[in-house]
């Protein structure tokens, strides 16, 4: 048997096992964070995005069939949910500030999460976009784990919610301080507050990274809205669709 | 560690179930994210040195997941594989929605935020 012959068996043999799909998406996702932190947290080199263009060229590259790779990746996949339980902890963490300015934070949250939502469908329709396409829009202002549940139970594609999701969190943390100021919000609450209502963890990583108080209140609004959107976009589902 | 971890596996099980069982139109592991913040809540005032070992545990757990929560989009992600052909008729509206959405809600909010919170203090 010739050397490249058994190389070629060695490869089938690992395309059948989770172990290279695994390797292949934790590797990229390494590489993607090096040159994130190396570049001091460039929004448009965000480590997600970054990671799934590595991913995705040597699928077409190498020709190999998304569900072959998903096979193996969907051990990573699974822990989607759990991370999304996991976000009780932070919410819980922030509970005191949360009290503390229940009103306004609740007011904030319904308007804004119901605004983000319909903004979404009213341009989706505006655009003549089909139904499906309009559902996987809709719940992309929270963070991707729940954004995408609630597009599955809408009938969205959640592969095409969780890129759009992303995008939405890579325009708010590099558009968000310049809206702001441009909207002259001095506010460190309230600036945090918008980013992460509206950029969930990507956003509210980027605020973190310049201001304490901006980070924490963008840590509850992405958690709460996480909590509200899923309320609300069934019930505007059921009322439009 | 791994009893945190147990935790939210187990809060997760019954937010499924309870999703399913009353087929609400929450996903499953948001029904149990709520259950596990308010099971936080009314167990705060508690001092049981039992329930704050567990808590810490839950806690160290969900710092875990959550700090790796950028790598687990990425099979998902990488299914934008499949709907190449279909963004391409729609990527330019696609586009258009989410830098609008984005950008107005993320004003709208904040400066709602701030309206109201000089308000109380006045």
């Amino acid at each position: 048997m010739t050397d490249s012959s058994r190389l070629y068996e060695i490869w089938v043999y690992l395309q059948a096992e989770p172990l290279f799909w695994l390797t292949l998406t934790i590797g990229a996702y390494l590489c993607a964070d090096f040159l994130y932190q190396k570049t001091n947290l460039f929004p448009l080199l965000n480590p997600v995005a970054m990671s799934i263009l590595i991913v995705s060229g040597c699928l077409l590259i190498f020709d190999i069939e998304y569900e072959r790779y998903f096979s193996g990746a969907k051990f990573i996949h699974f822990l989607l949910g759990p991370a999304t339980v996991a976000l009780a902890v932070p919410i819980y963490q922030n509970w005191r500030i949360i009290r503390s300015e229940s009103m306004v934070i609740l007011t904030v949250i319904i308007l804004g999460s119901v605004f983000a939502v319909l903004i979404s469908y009213g341009l989706g329709r505006l655009f003549g976009l089909d139904s499906m396409t309009i559902a996987s829009l809709m719940p992309r202002s929270v963070t991707a784990p729940i954004a995408m549940g609630i597009s599955e139970l809408i009938g969205g594609i959640p592969s095409l919610t969780a890129i759009i999701t992303i995008i939405t969190g890579i325009i708010g943390a590099s558009l968000g301080t310049f809206t702001l100021d441009i909207l002259r919000v001095k506010n460190m609450a309230a600036r945090g507050f918008g980013i992460g209502l509206a950029s969930h963890g990507i956003g509210t990583a980027r605020a973190m990274s310049r201001d304490q108080t901006a980070g924490v209140f963008a840590a509850v609004a992405m958690g709460l809205s996480g909590i509200v959107t899923s309320l609300i976009v069934p019930l505007i589902f059921q009322l439009l669709f | 560690m791994l009893k945190g971890i147990f935790i939210i596996f187990f809060f997760q099980l019954i937010g499924e179930v309870v999703q399913q069982y009353f087929v609400l139109l929450i996903p499953g592991p948001v029904v149990g994210l709520i259950l596990l913040l308010m099971t936080l809540i009314c167990t705060q005032g508690l001092t049981s040195p039992a329930i704050g070992t567990l808590t810490k545990s839950i806690f160290q757990s969900a710092d875990g997941i959550l700090r790796y929560l950028s790598l687990l989009f990425i099979p998902i992600g990488v299914g934008v594989i499949m709907h190449l052909q279909y963004l391409e008729n729609n990527i330019l509206s696609v586009m258009a929605i989410i830098l609008i959405g984005t950008v107005t809600s993320l004003g709208l909010t904040a400066v709602l935020f701030e309206r109201l919170t000089k308000n109380n203090d006045d």
